[in-house]
């Protein structure tokens, strides 16, 4: 009879990545249900505009601003994206009772918001991969559109000059280069995920979360320059020393994370580099989700 | 509410952590010519509040291309100071784009200079050629910020060359800064021999411009150009070379 309890009955095990993913789940069949994905034809719509739009220019022109656009569109799409299906989740939860059902069973706690915010993640990331194929495929159809023109106009030039011109058109589209500022712009989003699941664990309505979460991200771009005006010894008053000291501790550097403008202009990022950028970005989400917890923990539904 | 406070102590903490790491990342950052806009007051005043506030939020590159785009209509109604200022915007925001610097400098040095020289509101040829030697110098001053800007590319030292040739006819600038460029390995072949055809064009350096040229000859066929030859053949006479050591004898004289 124990035997046959036990087979029905498992033992609890205190961290389940099953229960996690079955959350995850959930969350992003509910995000998907909210119908976020409509932004992406808005996205087509700035990639197909913006190209059609630059015809006028010298193809360098042409593909400089298309990649800028679109990947600087693909920078906001998926921040905002991340502010706002997060700052819904915990809300949501409480207003569907979602919440209460979940945690009357034997959930932890921080499984729970794990699972909340790997369901963020995937979502993230399901979108900049259709964002970053949608910007190939333009950027291919115009690299075509650009190498046909440039045949008809050389008429019987030297094979090589050909060769060569076709080799310069294609060196100013997609290249492989670009994959490291498309990470981390999904990065960057995932770190602003991570931080609104933490805002919105103490925000008393999402209104809140979205306000701190979009105050964060301004303030989070010129938060090196509060560092550095900081720990220069410039003179300022000690109640200056001591707001820049705020701004420079308490809030990320985000330009850390904005490779993508200068690996458009043709830098190339060096791998160990980018691996340490990648590295803190995932130290700043693994801090943010632990200080979740930590006030999820006590925290009275 | 303690346990906010908990956090927001929890938050400097970490902060104080990874403050030196930051540091050391942003200098590793800059080492390798990231974030190198220069987003100051003086740029404020050049693209305005809203611009300004985008790019200090991460779209630096939209808001020059935006620039970039009012630029060319600028163009479309020579309005060339409207041009200028666009450029010195665009330029700041996106330093590392080589294709903003180098059309700026085409669009100063070879259109506005040719727009200045014809100006027809402006009867005094004088003044006519003073502007148009004012854009050259605007358009020298976009490839000398460019280069500050891109120690590690060769194409503006191309691009310099050509302007000091083609419009300054300062041809010992021009050698240098074709010198310069044939110093980068990705820089094409063709820089070293641009840059001996313009030394044999600076007087009292012809004899240093046929020993380059002599050497480039021997690098193969592929090198030995009409140009290489032309200019061979004319700093051997220059030089009155001895018939024995000629490399190069033009056809018409075999005859």
């Amino acid at each position: 009879m124990s035997t046959t309890t036990a087979a029905l009955h498992p033992p609890h095990k205190a961290f389940s990545l099953g229960r996690i993913s079955a959350i995850a789940r959930n969350t992003l069949l509910e995000l998907v249900r909210l119908k976020v994905f409509y932004f992406l034809l808005i996205f087509a719509l700035v990639l197909i505009g913006s190209s059609a739009f630059m015809i006028q220019f010298s193809f360098q022109e042409q593909f400089q601003v298309l990649k800028d656009v679109s990947l600087g569109a693909m920078t906001i799409f998926t921040w905002l994206l991340s502010v706002l299906a997060t700052a819904m989740l915990l809300p949501k939860d409480i207003e569907d009772r979602t919440l209460y059902t979940i945690l009357a069973k034997p959930v932890p706690r921080f499984e729970y918001l794990i699972g909340k915010l790997l369901g963020v993640l995937i979502l993230l990331l399901i979108s900049t991969l259709i964002m970053a194929a949608l910007f190939s495929v333009v950027l291919y159809a115009r690299q075509e559109i650009v190498i046909a023109e440039a045949m008809r106009g050389a008429g019987e030039a030297d094979p090589e000059q050909i060769s060569a011109m076709i080799r310069d058109i294609k060196a100013t589209t997609f290249t492989w280069s670009l994959l490291p500022g498309i990470i981390a712009i999904y990065l960057k989003a995932a770190l602003f995920a991570a931080l609104t699941l933490l805002i919105s664990t103490f925000a008393t309505s999402w209104i809140f979360t979205i306000v701190t979460s979009v105050a964060v991200y301004f303030i989070g771009h010129i938060q090196s320059v509060a560092r550095e005006y900081w720990l220069a010894d410039q003179g300022g008053s000690v109640l200056t020393k001591m707001f820049l000291a705020i701004v420079a501790l308490l809030f990320p550097d985000l330009q850390l994370f904005n490779l993508v403008d200068d690996i458009v202009a043709g830098n190339a990022i060096a791998t160990l580099l980018f691996l340490k950028t990648v590295g803190l970005g995932m130290i700043y989400i693994a801090v943010y989700l632990f200080l979740a917890y930590f006030v999820f923990l006590k925290k009275e539904l | 509410m303690k346990r906010i406070a908990i956090v927001i102590a929890a938050l400097l903490v970490f902060g104080a952590v990874r403050l030196p790491f930051e540091r050391a990342l942003d200098e590793e950052h800059r080492a390798s010519f990231f974030r190198g806009a220069k987003l100051d007051i003086g740029l404020r005043e050049q693209i305005g509040q809203g611009g300004f506030i985008a790019a200090l939020s991460g779209f630096r590159s939209v808001v020059a291309d935006l620039l970039w785009i009012q630029a060319n209509t600028a163009w479309q109604n020579t309005e060339w100071g409207r041009m200028k200022v666009l450029f010195d915007g665009v330029t700041t925001l996106q330093p590392r784009v080589m294709l903003f610097w180098d059309m700026s400098a085409w669009h100063m040095a070879w259109n506005a200079s040719r727009w200045a020289r014809d100006n027809p509101k402006q009867p005094r040829e004088a003044l006519r050629i003073k502007a148009e030697r004012e854009y050259f110098e605007l358009g020298r001053q976009y490839l000398e910020a460019g280069i500050r800007n891109n120690p590690d590319r060769y194409v503006l030292y191309d691009r310099l060359g050509l302007l000091l040739k083609d419009k300054l006819q300062d041809y010992l600038g021009a050698y240098e800064a074709y010198k310069k460029a044939a110093e980068f390995p990705d820089a094409p072949a063709y820089e070293k021999r641009f840059a001996a055809y313009y030394l044999a064009e600076v007087p009292g350096r012809e004899q240093e411009a046929y020993e380059m040229l002599v050497k480039l000859y021997h690098l193969g066929e592929k090198e030995r150009l009409p140009t290489l030859l032309s200019k061979i053949h004319t700093l051997q006479e220059k030089l009155n070379i001895p018939e024995e050591q000629r490399i190069y004898i033009d056809p018409k004289d075999r005859e």
